[in-house]
């Protein structure tokens, strides 16, 4: 295999303008707002640009709103982890010379849309879950859970899912763009309301409205960027089903190949790694992903994030943005693991700031637990 | 009151599924290359990629592999009937599929993973009934 490793960085990263609750906005005015101000943030302009990436919507929608022509164009759409997967897409295009500044946006409006949800009739989901009252997330993945509890114990999962829940909070506190920044107690986490049972509200992620970019190019752009670059070292990405109904074990991702094998690719192993950004969709999300990237042995989830150790000040840095649980959840999320990822390994992020962290491991979560891609990103 | 759920809209392969459910039968596609059962309907297995499947009927006993307790209704249509289950199930035949358990009093005490479920029919427009299991 190709020794890719920081041959890519990401020289860019911003959020749209305002995000929280942003009323009179469309998803691509946040992807474009996202775009230019990454672009900013990257000292290049929209001219730079001849890659272009994006889910939720076509690059073909995008492009033209943004007015440029791409020379290389990919709309993987695979959930919210879309935008992690597109860093290693964007690494193989630019490795194969098709284009050497990608930008990658996101903008969903998903508080305050103006449209109609509505999923295609031919797909199975339409024919097979739907009628039953399948329909988002919530639902689905507090399934999963259920299957969690039953195989790994009802109470531990129960702390589990509330440290995780807690502790993210403690870091939204910290973040002064994330959207909940109110305290959260253990009392709180257990008293909020039922969702779909086994999940409180404060299992659940918020629905925000925001858009994020990132920028990405070649190494030797990237020695002339405004910013010190973030490298890539390696990533990988699967797949291993669509409908929660037809997931091969409720208690693994996806993440249980694509964890172990973007290390691989990176050279590098999970002692090394200074700070996890994990898709937290649910605080299950976290759960099953820690142990399916092989943080912790299936079942050991519980014990690995007990006494608060992801919160500020604990020994293992997690989602220190506070994450998609308490500083912002769009709807596909994972771009916003990125730009934390970019801004900690800058130095960027003020009273949160870890101490000089050198790598760092992003994993998104997409679909029903469907999807993952995982991906390492360094500074020298 | 009308019925106001997201309706199924039947594809070619599965129309047999869906005709089958009205009269009152589950039935699956299964695989001859290997023997398995799978669902959902389609005409190429899944397990295998072959094209040498056929129909069986099932015998509508199933266990309950997971479920959730829908408190907040994600549909107008399902507004009247939470708290509702959602559920998986695993079919004695193998392949899991989703459904709704119909149960009077929906508790995390009345629901055991593992329990036995049978198929339960119920019709939802003229052409259509939906399958859906209650505890034996």
């Amino acid at each position: 295999m190709t020794d890719l490793r920081k041959t890519v960085a990401i020289v860019g990263v911003d959020e749209s303008d305002e995000i929280g609750k942003v009323p009179d906005k469309s998803n691509l005015t946040h992807h474009a707002e996202a775009a230019y101000n990454a672009l900013e943030d990257a000292g290049m302009s929209m001219k730079d640009v001849n890659g272009l990436f994006t889910a939720g919507t076509s690059t073909l929608n995008l492009a033209e709103y943004l007015g440029i022509e791409p020379s290389f164009t990919d709309t993987t759409a695979v959930g919210g982890s879309s935008f992690i997967i597109h860093i290693a897409h964007a690494m193989a295009a630019i490795n194969a010379g098709y284009c050497d500044v990608a930008l990658v946006t996101h903008g969903e409006a998903g508080r305050s849309r103006r449209s109609r949800p509505g999923g295609d009739a031919a797909d199975p989901g339409s024919q097979f879950e739907t009628p039953y009252g399948f329909l988002g997330a919530p639902i689905n993945y507090a399934m999963a859970a259920r299957r969690y509890m039953h195989v790994y114990g009802e109470d531990k999962t129960r702390q589990a899912m509330a440290e995780i829940a807690v502790a993210t909070r403690k870091w939204a506190q910290l973040n002064p763009k994330a959207y909940m920044k109110d305290d959260m107690s253990f009392d709180d986490y257990h008293n909020s309301r039922w969702i779909s049972w086994p999940f409180h509200l404060f299992d659940c992620c918020l629905v925000t409205d925001a858009g994020g970019a990132y920028v990405i190019t070649s190494a030797e752009r990237a020695r002339d960027a405004k910013k010190k670059p973030v490298w890539v070292l390696g990533a990988a990405e699967s797949h291993d089903h669509n409908m929660i109904s037809q997931m091969p074990d409720l208690t693994r991702t996806v993440a249980k190949n694509t964890g172990p094998l973007a290390l691989e690719r990176s050279g590098v192993t999970h002692d090394d790694i200074d700070l996890a950004m994990i898709y937290d969709s649910f605080t299950y999300t976290v759960l099953a992903t820690l142990e399916s990237l092989g943080f912790c042995e299936p079942g050991e989830g519980p014990d690995f994030v007990a006494n608060q150790r992801t919160a500020p000040g604990g020994d293992f840095a997690m989602n220190t943005s506070g994450g998609g649980l308490s500083y912002t959840h769009s709807g596909m999320y994972g771009m916003f693991l990125v730009l934390e990822a970019v801004r900690q390994l800058r130095g960027e992020c003020g009273d949160r700031q870890l101490d000089d962290p050198k790598l760092c491991l992003i994993n998104g979560t997409g679909g029903s637990l469907s999807s993952t891609g995982t991906t390492v990103l360094a500074v020298d | 009151m009308a019925y106001n759920k997201p309706l199924p809209v039947p594809q070619g392969e599965s129309d047999v599924y869906w005709q089958k459910a009205k009269q009152g039968e589950l039935w699956l596609r299964n695989c001859k290359s290997c023997g398995n059962a799978y669902f959902y309907p389609r005409d190429i297995s899944p397990c295998c990629f072959s094209r040498d499947t056929d129909w069986i009927q099932a015998s509508g006993k199933a266990t309950l592999f997971t479920y959730g307790i829908v408190q907040r209704a994600p549909h107008p249509g399902f507004v009247d009937d939470v708290p509702f289950v959602t559920a998986v199930v695993e079919l004695e035949e193998g392949p899991k599929m989703a459904t709704n358990i119909v149960i009077e009093d929906p508790t995390p005490e009345n629901l055991q993973i593992g329990m036995a479920l049978e198929v339960v029919f119920e019709d939802i427009t003229d052409e259509l009934a939906l399958p859906k299991f209650k505890p034996v």
